[in-house]
């Protein structure tokens, strides 16, 4: 009796009827399908542009692209090829993003703070802003904005707005004047690199010494100097020769100088604007979403408002807000492929608009695109994924 | 096992769906109607109207077509597509023809899978220039802004142009014609650039017609006409000899007004051979022998066509210039129809 209880007998099974065999044997007849279903449309694609006359392949993309383009971050004109449009409208559509993020986040963040506060008007004209904002569709306020707003409000270049005869804005664009440094200006960029470092360990150092000693250190500002101190030291130790190009009107339009389009501040504005809407609601509901007990107990500890807000309250809030604003930035990203109804040369408008049109080559130049912006978007989530890491609740 | 049996079903459905391409004549007679590829708005070319009827110059072709097949003008169904989705949906069957004031050149002819049937338009590009600015010709551009619409032959020839002349430029790419018109209006660019036909067309929307002037220079050779598929040779048969026939017709003076006269009673054999009472052209392009008689009757030789929709009596009062017959001092010359 014991015998038996001790060794239970195995029922022999059948392979089929073993779990981990059916559970293996299942996600590769899966993977399998899916990858013959996936083949089979690229081979058909393939097959039958061909068998139409089609040419395929990326062998254009070394083709000199004849065209011009209103803006570039990069070196370019009409003798480069299509893959440098490429890269021209890649740059342009991330410039974009960038600052109307950073603008988002900016405006997002205080009109979401300013919903909650107890300031009637302050919160009701926040409400306002977020349900007339949120509610238009978002082409219409691109079109708003640079129809409605820049344009108009921007002089004709004959009639710019000068500053010093430095300093030009007319409906044109920006004309600001460009310097020109010799090569010694990498001492200069390096020495900002090491500046940011020295500001890295510097807060490090601060905080390991207030946490050990309770005394504090102007972190900001210590910071600030190093920042501004050691680049410009090195800029004048190093004796970098610098010529000034600035913009002067010649015919039409002015000549020289950096030129910024206003059809870019036009779309960061609307892409800024729109997107904060959205934050606010989800910075408040992050605010919300944090025990009104930790603000009670930051105030029976004497923290100042501001203070509760910022060591209390927004820490904790951040784990609820990060991961819908990852959803916000990468929605912000994609938007900005309305770009092309104002004339913003980003990569819709320059690689998949003109590029597309005048090498027919609509297969690969989509298939580039959505590439593009699928690892733009996954680089974007797992940085927040990351930040959502650092950010969570550490359990001690 | 059921599902995966549906799935394997419907892959090769498609496979064999996309591989049948040729008979795209027999496709058209067996739906009845002709899908037709147009411009989603371009006075004189292809525009609707309230009702959804379609006028123009490349919307009569599609009809001519339609008319000579189907022995109706009236069973065509218009697909508006933009610049950057013609192609596309000629390359994949969603259109027979693709009539869209669409400039031939070599690299579409060769690369994309299609083939031009003909020259319904001869075109050049020009620009329009705010009165203000005081410019007499395209030469005094230098350092301009120009204005233009994604996605047309127009972006190259202005780089090609300001580069020939070693002037400066900076483009404003818009989506849509009307985008580009916005732009223009609000003081973005100091030009504009399109084909002349489309200039004045886009002057006509403006706000203040009279601010505006169109250049006189003519930048480039737009040659526009009907595209088909390429590896169906008798479909691009029909397109391209439609076309011929209606330049053929005017030259012999046919019009919808007497067609029926002429075919009863003229003893003219060029005539009696077009209208198929000599004769069979239809027959060897597999269509009925009285597929002139419709597309004429219907919509008219290649003169009534340009007339009704960018001739002097239309708001675009264009002459026939480049447009005119070979025997009137133009280039629209059809090979004999025999």
């Amino acid at each position: 009796m014991s015998e038996r209880l001790n060794t239970p007998q195995v029922p022999k099974t059948a392979i089929w009827n073993d779990p981990t065999f059916r559970a293996i044997a299942i996600q590769v007849l899966a993977s399998i399908a899916i990858i013959w279903f996936f083949w089979t449309i690229f081979d058909n694609t393939l097959t039958n542009m061909s068998s139409r006359g089609i040419t395929t392949g990326f062998g254009f993309l070394n083709n000199t692209a004849g065209f011009g383009i209103l803006m570039s971050l990069i070196d370019y004109d009409e003798t480069y090829t299509y893959g440098r449009t490429f890269y021209v409208g890649l740059l342009n559509t991330l410039l974009v993003s960038f600052l109307a993020i950073v603008c988002a986040t900016v405006i997002g963040f205080i009109i979401g703070v300013a919903r909650l506060s107890k300031n009637w008007l302050i919160s009701k004209m926040a409400a306002v802003y977020v349900e007339s904002i949120r509610n238009v569709p978002l082409l219409l306020q691109i079109f708003f904005w640079n129809f409605a707003v820049i344009q108009p409000l921007l002089p004709s270049p004959k009639q710019s707005f000068a500053l010093a005869d430095m300093f030009f804005l007319n409906n044109r664009g920006a004309y600001l004047p460009k310097p020109h440094f010799d090569d010694r200006i990498w001492l200069v960029v390096i020495a900002i690199f090491a500046a940011i470092v020295a500001i890295v360990y510097v807060t490090k150092w601060a905080r390991r010494r207030q946490e050990s000693t309770g005394q504090p250190f102007h972190t900001f500002w210590a910071g600030l100097g190093i920042l501004l101190g050691l680049p410009l030291a090195t800029y004048f130790l190093s004796g970098v020769q610098v010529t000034v190009d600035y913009p002067a009107l010649q015919g039409f339009n002015m000549r020289g100088g950096t030129e910024v389009i206003p059809e870019l501040l036009s779309l960061t504005l609307a892409l800024a604007t729109y997107t904060a809407s959205f934050i606010a609601e989800i910075v408040r509901a992050g605010i919300q979403g944090v025990s009104y007990g930790q603000t009670e107990a930051a105030r029976a500890l004497g923290l100042r408002h501001a203070y509760t807000l910022r060591l209390v309250v927004i820490p904790q809030a951040m784990r609820i807000i990060i991961p819908p604003l990852t959803g916000q930035y990468l929605n912000l990203m994609k938007n900005s492929s309305l770009a092309t109804a104002i004339g913003y040369p980003d990569l819709v408008g320059v690689f998949m608009g003109t590029t597309l049109n005048q090498t027919g080559q609509a297969v690969e130049i989509v298939g580039m695109t959505m590439a593009v912006y699928l690892a733009i978007s996954l680089i974007i989530s797992a940085f927040m994924n990351w930040w959502n890491k650092h950010m969570a609740l550490v359990e001690r | 096992m059921r599902k995966s049996i549906t799935i394997f079903g419907i892959v090769a459905a498609s496979m064999i769906a996309a591989t049948a391409q040729a008979g795209t004549l027999e496709d058209v007679k067996a739906r009845g109607v002709l899908s037709c590829g147009v411009n989603n708005g371009l006075p004189g070319f292809s525009q609707p109207d309230e009702k959804n009827n379609w006028t123009g110059l490349d919307v009569d072709t599609c009809r001519a077509v339609a008319a000579a097949v189907l022995g109706d003008a009236n069973k065509v169904s218009f697909k508006p597509l933009t610049a950057k989705e013609r192609f596309t949906a000629l390359q994949s069957g969603e259109v027979d023809i693709l009539s869209r004031n669409t400039t031939w050149t070599q690299t579409r002819d060769t690369s994309l899978g299609l083939k031009y049937a003909g020259v319904n338009y001869y075109d050049g590009q020009g620009f329009l220039a705010h009165k203000a600015l005081g410019v007499k010709s395209a030469k005094d551009l230098d350092g301009a802004s120009v204005c233009i619409q994604a996605g047309t032959t127009t972006e190259l020839n202005v780089a090609d142009y300001f580069r020939l002349h070693g002037m400066k430029y900076s483009s404003v790419v818009f989506d849509t014609a009307d985008q580009t018109r916005e732009g223009f209006e609000a003081g973005r660019c100091d030009t504009l650039t399109s084909d002349q036909s489309q200039l004045y067309a886009i002057r006509s929307k403006m706000a203040d017609p009279t601010s505006a002037v169109v250049l006189p220079e003519v930048i480039s050779k737009e040659p526009l006409g009907p595209v088909v598929r390429q590896g169906d040779d008798a479909w691009f048969n029909i397109v391209r000899w439609t076309l011929f026939m209606q330049i053929e017709a005017e030259e012999l003076g046919i019009t919808s007004a007497n067609v029926d006269d002429l075919k009863a009673n003229t003893t003219n054999p060029g005539i009696k051979r077009i209208l198929g009472t000599e004769d069979n052209a239809g027959e060897r392009m597999g269509l009925s022998a009285d597929w002139a008689y419709n597309a004429i009757k219907q919509v008219g030789n290649y003169g009534e066509m340009f007339d009704r929709n960018v001739g002097p009596a239309t708001p675009l009062a264009i002459a026939r210039g480049l447009n005119a017959l070979w025997s009137n001092g133009g280039i629209q010359y059809a090979p004999p129809l025999r």
